[in-house]
């Protein structure tokens, strides 16, 4: 308390003064424009809905303002050469006596920045295109409302990846949480929907205590918020003494947090599956492909945080990012929901891009984050696709043979290239940027890290087996369909599935494209000198993340220098990696083909038989109830707030209210009950104590002198007792 | 010159007056009944300062009786538009039925 107030007295004496704008180079202000655009896009869909528009007005103007953002960005790649900040104008700036508190409205863009706005803006324009037909059912009504939130995400994951601070960087990051909470509720008279978005934003909320806890440590241990500032800062700090402070340390892991809450990891992953319960567009954009890599960029813009020495940060993040992958690849397995299945699968990739970054290699992490958010995006918007034809129906056992049916093809062929690039099938995209993970697992040198290594190995084998599992069902075998519960009025046996139209078609055509190309990158040679990895290496090679670029060398840290070789099974991890990865997911594809398109019925039956063994059967009960971990944390979390909240609420109704505010006002009452009689509205009766009253005061002052008297005389007789009593006194 | 024992007439008099009137307004229900009544009480006051006035010699029990009818008249006035205006509202007289006020 006294210090706060001693740092607003501080702030008071001190004048604000605004401090020097570096601008390098030419005027790149217009940059901003990458910004505003989805926010004038915000405006103008507000206006619809508003004055009511009836029409596909809101999807073509967010279209327009979105696809702008995609070619300025191109533009600012194409012009890029070096990290430059783009100041927009002054936000926050508070000078103290002892340094000042600078977060202003400034971009910082470096390749790293580019990398992330070329997909979130490119795939956002794509999959709005892919909406506008996809919610036309909703046209006039909700319709202007979803492509107003699809423009604030766009807008605060701008600010998010742009930003030259990180309190920009936090402003953004609770945006895209708000645009988050707004879609997945888009459906509020579904109570399902209410509650998905209400665990989003309060799991979310738990992560982003930490980035706030975060951005605060590293304001007082390094006195900035800004990158380049950090930066500096942190190569003087290195030899600092006070640095074996634990505050220090505790950054790193507070980041952490956030990025687990955002990007739906271990302890926190719960919220992601749920979140499928909005619009089918928003999961591929926000819930797959953009938003929730934002925690995979936090780590790597602060990633010479997490490598102080004797830290164990990246370690953590390996392991966490390691289990996460496994976990939500077994409960993947398990279930019949399409989406769902895509959930998991989004969990565990992003596992993966952790298990990256925790083992050094934030090329590989950024390379999967990139081709991931085109696979996933065509999975998800092809699921969007059969749920919209098919009328809500999503689960696996009642579609079949979609290969065959009219007018599916496009959706069941760019299916099919989502699941083989997800699978790792040889030369897809989904390949490379996984084996740079796996191998660099194996390279690294850390606690685990070879079993974490193993493990992804093994992960990769069941995401193989339950991204074909979903294709095999659900595109091959038999035709044979059943209509979800979103009949709109039609009768279930007459019921026909309309193939999607253009629109949609040609956004999964392109997307499949997208994630078929994302493979070249790898190829590319490289223009730096040392490094290789192709174009992502080259993007992410002058930004903080350079310490995990193949080849590139660390200059702060040259006691680690020598280039750990490890080895698997006698070679070269990479090369190894080409080998075994495509091993394991051949395996996984082939034990889907047997189970879920040859021998459908052989999966029911080992089902039964683990089912029947008493010694087995809780494998496949606890991967399809999602190993319980929704009930463990009600058990443990939810239910002992819900039981704390519930006492407090009788504190507050019996204790406060009642015997508190109400009891006091009771006194004023009951005195009131003794002195409402007489004001019984009868005139005489009112008169008659008037009378009285002044008959008494006249009696009184008649026989003033004899009561004067009388009183004299009871008070010398007692007078002595009284003051005895009263214990001496004059 | 008035004596002691003239006045004690006078004061009866008044008194008679006050207590007729006030009796009236304690058993009456009629407004202007009641009304008339606390012009009595007025009447049997006034009736009084004049009397004592005379017997001390003092002009301002005379000063006050003109004072108080003035008030009366003003009161008057006042009073008896206010019954008209409550007959109007309730079609009676009746004191009991005025009873909104209490508690």
């Amino acid at each position: 308390m006294i210090e706060a107030f001693s740092i607003l007295s501080k702030t008071i004496a001190m004048p604000a003064v605004s401090t020097d704008q570096v601008v390098q180079g030419i005027d790149l202000s217009w940059a901003g424009f990458i910004l505003w655009m989805p926010l004038i896009s915000l405006l103008l869909c507000g206006l619809c809905a508003a004055f009511k528009v009836k029409s596909k007005a809101p999807a073509f103007i967010t279209v327009i303002c979105l696809g702008t953002s995609f070619l300025l960005t191109l533009l600012l790649w194409q012009g890029y050469d070096e990290p430059v900040r783009i100041h927009l104008f002054d936000w926050l700036q508070v000078n103290l006596v002892d340094g000042s508190f600078v977060a202003n409205f400034s971009l910082y863009v470096d390749s790293l920045t580019l990398l992330w706005m070329l997909f979130v803006t490119g795939l956002g324009t794509l999959i709005a295109l892919y909406a506008s037909e996809y919610m036309e059912h909703d046209v006039g009504k909700g319709y202007a409302r979803f492509f107003a939130g699809v423009s604030v995400f766009i807008f605060a994951m701008g600010c998010l990846v742009m930003a030259d601070n990180l309190l920009l960087l936090y402003l953004g990051w609770e945006g895209v949480g708000f645009a988050s909470y707004w879609l997945i509720g888009y459906f509020y008279q579904r109570p399902s929907a209410v509650a998905a978005a209400k665990k989003a934003f309060i799991v979310n909320r738990i992560g982003d205590v930490g980035l706030a806890l975060a951005i605060y440590l590293i304001w007082s241990k390094f006195g900035t918020v800004q990158y380049d500032e950090i930066k500096t800062a942190l190569e003087s700090y290195q030899y600092n003494a006070s640095f074996g402070d634990w505050s220090v340390h505790a950054i790193p892991y507070l980041l952490m947090l956030a990025a687990f809450g955002k990007s739906a990891q271990l302890p926190l992953y719960v919220w992601l599956p749920d979140a499928m319960e909005g619009p089918t567009p928003v999961s591929a954009l926000i819930h797959a492909a953009t938003m929730v890599t934002a925690g995979v960029y936090l780590i790597i813009r602060t990633y010479p945080l997490f490598m102080m020495p004797d830290s164990h940060a990246l370690e953590t993040v390996a392991w966490v990012g390691g289990l996460t992958a496994f976990l939500a690849a077994t409960i993947g397995m398990a279930q019949y929901d399409i989406k769902r299945i895509m959930a998991y699968s989004t969990v565990s990739q992003l596992g993966y891009m952790f298990l990256g970054l925790g083992v050094l290699t934030s090329y590989g992490a950024a390379y999967h984050v990139f081709t991931h958010a085109f696979f996933k995006a065509v999975l998800f918007l092809t699921c969007g696709a059969i749920m919209h034809g098919f009328a809500g129906q999503l689960d696996l056992r009642r579609i079949s043979g979609l290969r065959k049916m009219k007018g599916w093809k496009i959706v069941s062929y760019t299916m099919l290239v989502g699941c083989l690039c997800l699978a790792g099938f040889p030369l897809t995209s989904g390949y490379f940027s996984k084996d740079a993970i796996l191998a660099q697992a194996f390279v690294t040198e850390g606690a685990g890290f070879k079993f974490l290594g193993w493990l992804a190995i093994f992960t990769a084998g069941l995401t193989a087996y339950y991204i074909f599992r979903v294709w095999f069902r659900v595109c091959c075998g038999p035709v044979q369909y059943e209509a979800g519960d979103e009949l709109h009025g039609q009768d279930s046996s007459s019921f026909h599935p309309h193939a999607p139209r253009f629109t949609i078609n040609i956004v999964l055509i392109v997307i499949a494209c997208g994630a078929v190309l994302s493979a070249l990158p790898y190829f590319m040679p490289n223009e730096t000198e040392g490094i290789h990895g192709g174009w992502v290496a080259e993007m992410i090679y002058d930004s903080p993340a350079i310490a995990g670029v193949p080849g590139a060398s660390i200059e702060s840290d040259s006691s680690s220098q020598e280039v750990a070789q490890g080895e698997i099974l006698g070679m070269d991890p990479h090369t190894a990696m080409y080998y075994i990865s495509a091993i394991v997911g051949f395996v996984g594809i082939g034990f889907a083909l047997y189970f879920h398109l040859f021998f459908r019925s052989a999966a029911d039956k080992l089902r039964g038989k683990l089912l029947a063994n008493r010694a087995t059967r809780w494998l496949p009960t606890a991967m399809e109830h999602k190993w319980y971990v929704d009930e463990v944390y009600i058990a443990l979390i939810r239910s002992p707030l819900w039981i704390l909240g519930k006492l407090f609420s009788l504190v507050d109704r019996y204790i406060i209210d009642g015997a508190l505010v109400n009891g006091i006002a009771a006194i004023p009452r009951c005195v009131a009950r003794w002195f409402s009689p007489l004001h019984n509205g009868a005139v005489q009766s009112y008169a008659v104590s008037m009378i009285g009253g002044a008959i008494l005061i006249a009696l009184l002052m008649l026989f003033m002198p004899e009561i004067i008297e009388f009183l004299q005389a009871a008070t010398t007789d007692s007078g002595e007792q009284t003051i005895a009593l009263l214990g001496g006194g004059q | 010159m008035m004596t002691s024992s003239v006045l004690a007439g006078y004061l009866i008099v008044s008194g008679l007056l006050l207590s007729i009137g006030l009796i009236g307004f304690f058993v009456r229900r009629n407004l202007i009944v009641m009304f008339l009544c606390t012009e009595l009480m007025f009447q049997g006051a006034a009736i009084a300062f004049v009397a004592i006035g005379r017997f001390l010699f003092d002009y301002s029990g005379q000063v006050m009786v003109i004072f108080i009818l003035t008030v009366a008249a003003a009161e008057a006035a006042l009073a008896l538009a206010l019954v008209v205006l409550l007959h109007r509202q309730r079609d009676t007289l009746d004191a009991d039925v005025f009873g909104e006020l209490q508690e």
